[in-house]
């Protein structure tokens, strides 16, 4: 067998048939330009499939670009990570290439007295910094929700004539898109305030760990700073009670009626309905800001907009009450647990090491719950406030016969979008007719094609030479990105019935495969199937009751589908690299979470 | 001659105390430990250092024995090899006691309840199983031992191979007195082994001490722990109760028992199963679970000898045949006293150091 040294270069990979000139959807920094050729290709690049599975509609490129962008000027610019920059990203063939920029090695020792002070008073004022950063994360929120995208009037009110205001109705409509766009590059500014630095404290007592116990197992380290009261669960707790109240109630029957208006309908017209119904309601705010998906695309699915999702999962939950099931996640037991692990290996540690264990756990559980829980706030609250905005103004030039569908506008990239807003306004005051409705619909038909093609082809899992040895602290924490797992996509495997990954969760079991790409596919899954996708949502933890195991393409030890696995007791093996294009739905598999091995067994 | 005293001779492993345990050798009072501490281990009886004293006497055998050894030219090999040998001879020639060989034979029939259980006879020397001075191995064991006339004679022939030319070569070379060794006998109930093996609550080849490592085969245990078959491997991780690596081996014999023949013989593995593991993955993970409980009970690493009785359902089938503390890493020392750079100092280290983490 022949070892392949490289990853194809971009520069070789040519867009798939019908996609031809999809570099025109994304801003022109963010593909790979031809006179840079020789520049590119010395950077290793690695596709951020965890994070962005499909290809992205050119608006919801926004969202690589705060959140990369965000991760990079922490590292880089307020806590100088002594050896490592941010991380370089481009868009190629419509996804998302990743390359870790590391400090020149003369420069690290400069940066790392900068290091101590600044990182160094965020370690020490952790916990008052974090309620601040609370504070400052729903005030964001709240300053989002309050934006509105109005239609224009038929003319300027009298009042601001009368009373001198001397501006017009776009003026606003024009500040709250860049207020909106604003806000977002805000939420990503403070979803990395802490994120790289609690990473960093976690892979020291993980560092520490593996160097006392080369075989201790990741997730062991995991389960000893994992949080039992997390946020991101939170949503599904509240499934669970509305569940159990409607049982308690005598309105099970009633909830389970027909599709969504009927049930609701059903319930209040049922007697302690309406207490359910409130019961409903006070949960939404804010715990229904949740997505299917994970917050990088507008077409995520959000239960607040969405009601048939929660809805049909507090059936299930229904159905398995009924059942005498158990369905609370076993709190009292993942604590014990802990504390059970925590000390069993602290008593084989020497007294020295034992007493570095104790201080570097304190460290890491302090930092842990923000890692957590960061990911409600940003990823499920704030962007899920965002994307309701913007189709909000998306349906508001639809209507302004801009598009053909009230959710077309994604098909324009963010300074697009800006045009045509202008392009409305501008007509609005000229008296003329806009000129977006004669060049858009065409223009977005073409897009629909190219995203469409771009969708048939899977993307590389990297670009050009690795480097020998992947060192990068965070490529190997936040993506699972070793030099273990890139020889692994050089050469695959010989044995096409095996694969391997992450050992991300504990357990050994069998049972059918059913790959799922996307959350819309989420209902055909069935009990006892072994879930296997491109990357998992936290928010699909309502279907963790039914599956046996999962099986990601990618992430590491800490990727959110790890962190929920654990937490459900299932097995898991993460970043296999090629599940979902080896498995087929149906096949018979063996996951073994403690070893990171998956067989295809028929 | 000594004189001997009722119950002195015969210590059953259920009843002996912390007072009897130098009496008994340290693998018996082991044994004695264990079930105290309400491990599933086989019955049985020590047959006591005082018995041994008593067979030796203070007359004519004991003066030959002396006699043989004085004569020992330690230069020539072959001689501390023949001189040893007439000095088990004379031992297995020697008359047992009347009093001694009746508390044997009362003490098999206790636990056999006839004269056809059969159990394994193992020598429990006094300074054998410590860490410091590890004896194991050379004495003799006897499996599958039927009926009381046959455990009368193995008795004596455990005692007998405390002067095999290796134990008597090893002791002159340390200068321990040859006659003042004491040795204990053990007879105790004969697992009849679907499988069997060792357990070590530390990896032999790193020392990590977060691993189990269990080497199992089909049958008694006695190939793998003499190191005749190459046995299957697992490693278990010893917090989190989890299998992190099979090895299964090609088996090609089991030692298994030949009830009509009363012995146990080597039996050819039929192709069906010789490439099967010899444990369920629930076994291991019970055998690890009980190595495991055994290491924190008696406060160290342990080297442990285990069986899963076919006689026995699954659950409550694992039996522990032996545990002693494990001897290489344990006498290891750390080189220096580690210091650790703790908070952000610690923080940095980790973002500086080249990081390599294994899935």
């Amino acid at each position: 067998m022949t070892t392949h040294v490289r990853f194809p270069s971009p520069y070789q990979l040519k867009a798939p048939a019908g996609a031809e000139g999809w570099q025109r959807l994304y801003p022109y920094y963010l593909v790979f330009q031809d006179n840079l050729k020789e520049k590119e290709e010395k950077k290793f690049w690695f596709c951020d499939s965890q994070h962005w599975p499909s290809p992205f509609k050119p608006f919801d490129a926004v969202t690589v670009e705060f959140a990369v962008k965000c991760l990079g000027q922490y590292n880089t610019r307020h806590y100088l990570v002594p050896p490592a920059n941010g991380v370089d990203y481009r868009i190629h063939n419509g996804y998302c290439y990743m390359s870790p920029v590391s400090v020149a090695p003369e420069l690290i020792g400069g940066r790392v007295p900068q290091f101590m002070e600044r990182a160094g008073y965020y370690f020490q004022n952790w916990d008052r910094l974090l309620v601040n950063w609370d504070k400052k994360v729903r005030a964001n929120i709240a300053d989002l929700e309050a934006l509105n995208f109005e239609k224009l009037p038929e003319v300027v009110p009298l009042d601001w004539v009368t009373g001198g205001v001397g501006l017009d109705n776009t003026y606003g409509l024009m500040e709250t898109y860049d207020r909106a766009i604003q806000l977002l590059y805000k939420t990503w500014q403070y979803h990395f305030e802490f994120l790289n630095l609690g990473y960093a404290a976690y892979l020291d007592f993980f560092g520490f760990l593996k160097g006392q116990f080369p075989g201790i197992p990741d997730q062991a380290i995991a389960k000893m700073v994992q949080g039992v009261d997390v946020d991101l669960f939170r949503p599904d707790d509240e499934l669970k009670k509305l569940a159990k109240l409607a049982i308690t109630l005598g309105v099970a029957d009633a909830v389970k009626t027909g599709s969504l208006e009927q049930p609701l309908a059903a319930v209040a017209k049922a007697p302690g309905g309406q207490q359910w119904l409130d019961a409903w309601t006070a949960a939404q705010d804010p715990w229904f800001n949740f997505t299917s998906g994970n917050g990088f695309y507008s077409t995520d699915k959000y239960w607040s907009e969405n009601p048939d999702i929660p809805l049909g999962y507090i059936r299930d939950y229904i159905v398995r009450l009924e059942n005498g099931e158990e369905i609370d996640r076993p709190t009292a037991r993942i604590a014990a647990e802990r504390d059970r692990i925590t000390s069993e290996y602290a008593e084989l540690l020497d007294p020295e090491a034992r007493a570095a264990f104790e201080g570097k756990l304190g460290l890491a559980r302090t930092v842990f719950p923000y890692v957590e829980n960061h990911n409600f706030y940003i990823e499920h609250w704030s962007m899920g406030v965002f994307w309701r905005k913007m189709r909000g103004l998306s349906r508001l030039l639809h209507d302004a016969g801009f598009w053909h569908n009230p959710n077309d506008m994604f098909y324009l990239n963010r300074q697009e979008v800006r045009d045509a807003l202008f392009d409305y306004c501008n007509a609005w005051a000229v008296g003329v007719d806009a000129i977006g409705p004669d060049y858009w619909p065409a223009e977005i038909a073409s897009r629909k094609t190219i995203m469409a093609a771009l969708a048939t082809q899977a993307p590389q899992p990297a670009l050009n030479e690795p480097p020998t040895v992947i060192t990068e602290p965070f490529t190997i924490m936040l993506w699972g990105i070793t030099t273990e797992s890139v020889g692994r996509w050089l050469n695959g495997t010989a044995d096409k019935s095996q694969l391997t990954g992450m050992a991300a969760s504990p357990g050994n079991v069998e049972g059918p495969a059913r790959v799922i790409r996307s959350a819309d596919d989420l209902g055909q899954i069935e009990q006892g199937d072994i879930l296997v996708a491109p990357v998992t949502a936290p928010s699909w933890a309502p279907v963790f009751g039914k599956i046996k195991a999962t099986v990601t393409d990618i992430g590491g030890m800490m990727s959110h589908a790890a962190i929920v696995c654990r937490e459900y007791g299932l097995p898991a093996v993460t970043g296999t690299g090629n599940a979902t294009s080896l498995i087929k739905t149906g096949q018979m598999l063996r996951v073994d979470g403690s070893t990171g091995e998956v067989t295809i067994l028929s | 001659m000594l004189k001997i005293l009722d119950g002195r001779t015969i210590m059953p492993f259920s009843t002996a105390c912390e007072a009897d345990h130098g009496r008994m050798g340290g693998k018996c009072a082991s044994l004695a430990r264990m079930i105290a501490a309400g491990v599933n281990v086989p019955d049985g009886f020590a047959v006591t250092t005082e018995a041994y004293a008593a067979h030796l006497g203070s007359g004519e055998l004991r003066n030959r024995i002396d006699g043989l050894i004085r004569s020992i030219d330690s230069d020539r090999v072959d001689d501390a090899e023949k001189k040893s040998a007439q000095i088990r001879d004379a031992i297995m020639a020697a008359a047992m006691p009347a009093d001694i060989e009746a508390d044997i034979r009362r003490a098999y029939r206790a636990i056999a309840g006839n004269d056809d259980l059969p159990v394994a006879v193992r020598s429990s020397a006094t300074s054998e199983d410590m860490p410091d001075a590890s004896f194991a191995g050379q004495q003799d064991t006897y499996l599958w031992i039927v009926g009381e006339d046959q455990v009368v004679e193995r008795v004596k022939a455990c005692w007998a191979s405390l002067f095999n030319a290796r134990a008597v070569a090893y002791r002159a070379r340390i200068g321990l007195a040859q006659l003042d060794v004491q040795m204990a006998v053990g007879v105790q109930k004969m697992i009849d082994a679907a499988a069997a093996g060792v357990a070590m609550t530390l990896d032999p080849i790193t020392g990590d001490r977060t691993r189990i490592v269990i080497d199992s085969a089909f049958g008694l245990g006695e190939p793998v722990v003499s190191g005749e078959i190459t046995p299957d491997n697992f490693v278990v991780e010893k917090v989190l109760l989890e299998i992190v690596r099979r090895k299964i081996a090609d088996k090609g014999h089991e030692l298994v028992a030949d009830r009509a023949a009363r012995r146990t013989v080597a039996r050819v593995i039929e192709a069906s199963r010789r490439s099967l593991p010899s444990l369920s993955d629930a076994q291991v993970i019970a055998v690890a679970r009980l190595a495991k409980s055994l290491e924190k009970s008696m406060g160290c690493p342990q080297d442990v000898e285990w069986a899963i009785d076919r006689d026995l359902p699954d659950g409550e089938n694992v039996v522990i045949l032996q545990s002693r503390p494990e001897t290489v890493w344990s006498r290891k020392r750390p080189a220096a006293t580690k210091s650790y750079a703790m908070g952000i100092e610690g923080v940095i280290g980790t973002l500086l150091a080249p990081l390599q983490v294994k899935p």
